[in-house]
């Protein structure tokens, strides 16, 4: 793989999983808990959905094929996507969406923070804008842990549910992709095994304040791929058939 | 047409959603380069996904049209990125006399926990945070206990 094909495919995952999980909290517009949580998540993510932009806007510049934002987004099939599991997962509840949103927050937080002191000019600007965001999203979704972990009963076990189901997502967080050693050797790309020990204590500290215990399980599904590798659960073909049905519909359709 | 002529005629166009706020008083201006016969207006957009970055970008084109500039481009520069710093005291009092509270000015270390908005209406310092997100990205949902009246606060934003 030539040089600009390793960073399109890196930069490419950064922007997938930014825009699935923005498709992922935009399907509560109209359905959250409560008005005002409602605004919060689709404000997130449109910020998600904004961060996604800029990423794509910067691998369509690197990509053979000369595909734009729009076609990097709508046109490509699932096998093609390259964001990790987690964030295609389903919403399930408010639980579901909190401990996902958390999980995720901690990490892009740690991979933002990393990219801003990168050796991409480019990808340090944007991790530099996007970080701010990401802050404002973290206070916001470990609130909830705190809230949601440490309220009722049920609300704590709908919290430990979701989060001893997205448990096994959070190792493949930090398994870095086929040929993205490279870019890290390179200075580009985050060391994630120097992130995985800061992710895991944070959220460790929060789940004993919230009253959560650690879920007794490993944190790698077994026998499966990796997204960044274009393996996917079922979930991430429904989101795509819904996301992309206009451009696939009426290919070609501006605004 | 001078720099500063083409900056004078951008000093009118506003905020789409805070039509109170000119995009100068936003920081949302960043630079205006002249080459031969073509104007090109550098911008930073606010928060990443804010959907009023667009129709930014199209009231700029439409205001320099309408003083005779036909040939504009509109470029985006994120870095260093837009924060609630580059608003002016100017803007601050704009946005207070419109019934929005202007950012409250946060340490790194601090959560909206940590902060007292004032109510924009009666000044009252006891007020209360109903909802971090508002009805924008860039405000976020209080009440004044005293008067009793919601209102936006704008976010710090750094």
């Amino acid at each position: 793989m030539k040089d600009q094909a390793i960073l399109f495919d890196y930069i490419l995952h950064l922007a997938d999983n930014q825009l699935i999980l923005g498709q992922r909290l935009s399907e509560l517009c109209g359905h959250g808990p409560e008005l005002e949580q409602d605004i919060a998540i689709t404000n997130i993510a449109l910020d998600l959905i904004g961060q996604a932009q800029l990423l794509y806007d910067y691998a369509g510049q690197l990509d053979e094929l000369g595909r734009d934002q729009d076609q990097l987004a709508f046109l490509r099939d699932a096998h093609e996507f390259r964001n990790v599991q987690l964030v295609e997962q389903p919403n399930r509840d408010f639980a579901h969406v909190i401990v996902r949103q958390y999980l995720f927050d901690e990490y892009m937080f740690r991979i933002y923070q990393a990219l801003t002191d990168g050796l991409d000019e480019r990808l340090a600007q944007i991790a530099r804008k996007a970080i701010i965001e990401v802050k404002y999203h973290l206070r916001f979704s470990r609130n909830w842990m705190l809230r949601l972990g440490d309220g009722t009963d049920i609300s704590n076990q709908k919290m430990q549910a979701a989060l001893d189901r997205f448990w096994p997502f959070t190792g493949e967080l930090f398994q870095p992709g086929i040929t993205e050693d490279i870019l890290t050797k390179a200075g580009v790309a985050p060391e994630l095994k120097d992130l995985e020990p800061q992710w895991l204590e944070a959220v460790t500290a929060t789940l004993k304040e919230a009253n959560l215990h650690v879920p007794d399980r490993p944190r790698q599904r077994s026998g499966t791929g990796s997204g960044k590798a274009g393996i996917h659960t079922e979930h991430l073909g429904h989101l795509l058939t819904e996301m992309q049905f206009l451009q696939r519909a009426y290919p070609g359709l501006k605004w | 047409m001078t720099r500063e002529q083409i900056r004078a005629i951008l000093a009118d166009v506003t905020d789409p959603e805070i039509p109170v706020l000119t995009l100068e008083d936003l920081g949302v201006i960043r630079d205006v380069i002249i080459r031969d016969d073509t104007v090109e207006v550098v911008i930073t957009p606010t928060y990443s996904g804010c959907p009023a970055t667009d129709l930014m970008s199209r009231d700029i084109v439409r205001t320099l049209r309408g003083a005779g500039v036909e040939n504009v481009i509109i470029t985006r520069r994120i870095d260093p990125p837009w924060t609630t710093d580059l608003l002016s005291d100017e803007a601050k009092q704009k946005l207070k006399d419109y019934g929005i509270a202007p950012p409250v000015w946060m340490r790194e270390d601090q959560s909206v926990a940590d902060i007292t908005v004032p109510c924009p209406r009666c000044g009252s310092t006891r007020t209360e945070l109903i909802s971090e997100f508002g009805s924008t990205a860039c405000k976020a949902l209080y009440r004044c206990q005293d008067c009793l009246e919601p209102f936006d606060h704008f976010k710090c934003h750094r």
